[in-house]
């Protein structure tokens, strides 16, 4: 995978990889030329492509460890993907308070739903920003 | 827009130099084994599993040093027919001193093999997460020095060729069939595919012999493939009936 700068037909070199959360893989990429920067974000099910491979972006630091891949991602027996129900960050809750006591639990289920199906362990206001937005809940 | 190749830096990723490495450690810890062999059908329920562990077992009696992978990642059942605890670690020792790893080392007692990761559309991850599995079996086991290393292969042919890409040719291949039609049907399917992928076809066993089920799928198959049915495995088998199968690999 490599990436062009357009505007100066120049090859970009990575700089960074991070796990920002909620399932992403973001890897930066600088135009040595003008400098500027672009992030590729990979969504839950591509980062776990990857993983699956037993490759990392931006090349290996350390050798694997022996069984790496089955250590890290074999489950106690819960079905594909399904995780520990997500916690709350503060922020979260906060917002969450704010919703209409008789609706909140159905809210509150909802965006717990959302985070399960997709892997994610916290639920923070951007990730109910982007739940309303995919799943249509403005007003949420 | 120019192409990748145009672009003549080097990839830092290196995905394709990581999986050359990934072939390198398989390549390096099987360089100690002399013999690999896959126990396949392509039918299930026909006793590969009860077959193998046997095998591996006369084989360790007769003083060879033998390693047992169990590939069947979803439905372990080696570490059960060589008798290793649920907590080896592995390369566990089971009986008669065979050595196995097995996905039922990392499996709490009972619970199905299940993946982290998105729910949604895992389907689309799973089977790469299971070859990927499949290939720190063959690349983390210590082994050390064996004279065979068995693998027994689930039903159906998927696993085959995970283990003919990884490994980088294809094994030698044992198959076992049950008498009946329906199981040399499939069987047939399963050594149609080992040999154009060039496995050399070390036998048949014909396993279940001498009760209520009814055919000749292990002569009819012999006589298809040109190889030899080389047991034919008794619903009480003594360890004699696995002497002589040992005897012949």
């Amino acid at each position: 995978m490599k990436f062009l700068c357009v505007e100066c037909d120049q090859q970009m070199a990575f700089a960074e990889r991070a796990l920002p959360g909620d399932g992403t893989l973001a890897a930066t990429f600088k135009c040595p030329k003008c400098g500027r920067v672009v992030a590729m974000l990979t969504n839950p099910m591509e980062t776990q492509l990857v993983a699956s491979l037993g490759v990392e972006i931006g090349g290996r630091t350390v050798p694997a460890e022996p069984f790496e891949m089955v250590r890290t991602f074999v489950t106690d027996g819960r079905p594909d993907g399904q995780t520990a129900t997500p916690s709350w960050s503060v922020d979260a809750q906060e917002r969450l308070a704010r919703v209409p006591s008789f609706v909140r639990g159905m809210v509150k289920r909802i965006y717990a739903d959302y985070a399960k199906e997709r892997g994610i362990t916290e639920i923070t206001p951007a990730i109910m920003d982007t739940a309303r937005a995919e799943l249509g809940l403005e007003g949420m | 827009m120019r192409t990748y190749h145009q672009l003549t830096d080097p990839d830092r990723s290196g995905l394709g130099d990581q999986i050359g490495a990934q072939r390198k450690r398989v390549a390096e810890r099987l360089a100690a084994v002399r013999r690999i062999v896959a126990v396949m059908s392509g039918k299930g329920g026909v006793g590969k599993s009860y077959v193998t562990a046997h095998l591996a077992r006369a084989l360790a009696r007769g003083g060879r040093g033998v390693g047992v992978l169990d590939a069947d990642l979803n439905g372990p059942t080696i570490p059960g027919l060589l008798q290793v605890p649920h907590t080896a670690q592995p390369p566990a020792i089971g009986l008669d001193g065979v050595k196995c790893i097995s996905m039922g080392h990392f499996l709490d007692e009972g619970a199905p093999l299940a993946f982290k990761g998105p729910a949604a559309e895992s389907f689309v991850w799973r089977g790469a997460m299971e070859a990927s599995a499949l290939r720190e079996f063959l690349g983390d086991v210590e082994w050390g020095s064996l004279d065979v290393l068995l693998l027994d292969l689930p039903p159906g042919m998927q696993r085959y060729s995970e283990l003919c890409d990884i490994l980088g040719n294809a094994p030698a291949v044992l198959t076992v069939t049950i008498p009946t039609p329906e199981s040399r049907d499939a069987v047939r399917r399963a050594m149609r595919a080992a040999v154009e992928h060039g496995s050399e076809l070390l036998g048949i066993v014909e396993n279940m012999v001498g009760g209520e089920l009814k055919g000749s799928a292990g002569d009819d198959l012999a006589a298809e493939f040109g190889t030899p049915v080389v047991a034919r495995v008794p619903w009480h088998p003594t360890p004699e009936t696995w002497n002589r199968l040992a005897a012949q690999l």
